[in-house]
């Protein structure tokens, strides 16, 4: 599975974004705590949704994180979230 | 005492509470860092709890608050959020209007201080 294309896929059939962004961040980290050779562990998503506008911070960091569902956010250290 | 009434009785009896990787003074990650970080620069007195010093806390805390990742910030017992949504808040002065709603003392001039340097 190419996690980067399954986290979209999982994101636009949740929120029909009209901007999504996933990017790996993870050779930023490198040395860091979390980080895995081969990256894939530090991630980040900007995404612009109507769904995702009125919502409180903490709802719309939720939304995603259930979007993504929990065998992703389980397999990687860090999620970087830019919403609007 | 189970994990739950543990984390339920720190974010009782402390006013703002730091769930994070290490400590304040030696954190082991750079989001739970940065968090601390800043509270520390705006002189916000808070208690930090090491979550890799207790597994049954660091599984304990994130379904306390159904919320994956660390750090966790509580505020009077509320949880506020991890390190994106506190460093978007410090930056649009949400976080002063939180502290001043709830009671919270911090040094006004040093939260304006880092908007001036990221703005």
């Amino acid at each position: 599975m190419q996690l980067a294309t399954e986290m979209r896929d999982r994101l636009t059939a949740a929120f029909a974004p009209s901007r999504l962004e996933v990017i790996d961040e993870s050779e930023d980290h490198r040395g860091h705590a979390g980080y895995r050779e081969g990256g894939k562990t530090h991630w980040r998503i900007v995404i612009t949704a109507p769904e995702l506008g009125p919502m409180t911070r903490v709802a719309r960091h939720r939304a995603i994180y259930a979007a993504l569902g929990p065998d992703i956010i389980g397999t990687i250290h860090a999620l970087a979230i830019d919403a609007d | 005492m189970t994990a739950k009434d543990q984390i339920k009785d720190t974010v009782t009896k402390n006013d703002v509470v730091l769930f994070m990787k290490g400590t304040k003074s030696m954190p082991q990650c750079g989001f739970s860092s940065r968090v601390a970080g800043v509270l520390n620069y705006i002189g916000v007195d808070f208690a930090d709890v090491n979550v890799l010093a207790d597994e049954g806390i660091r599984q304990g805390i994130k379904d306390y608050s159904d919320w994956p990742t660390i750090p966790q910030l509580y505020v009077k017992g509320e949880f506020v959020g991890g390190c994106d949504i506190i460093t978007e808040m410090t930056l649009s002065g949400e976080l002063d209007a939180l502290f001043d709603a709830k009671g919270v003392s911090y040094n006004k001039d040093a939260a304006k201080k880092i908007r001036e340097a990221n703005g």
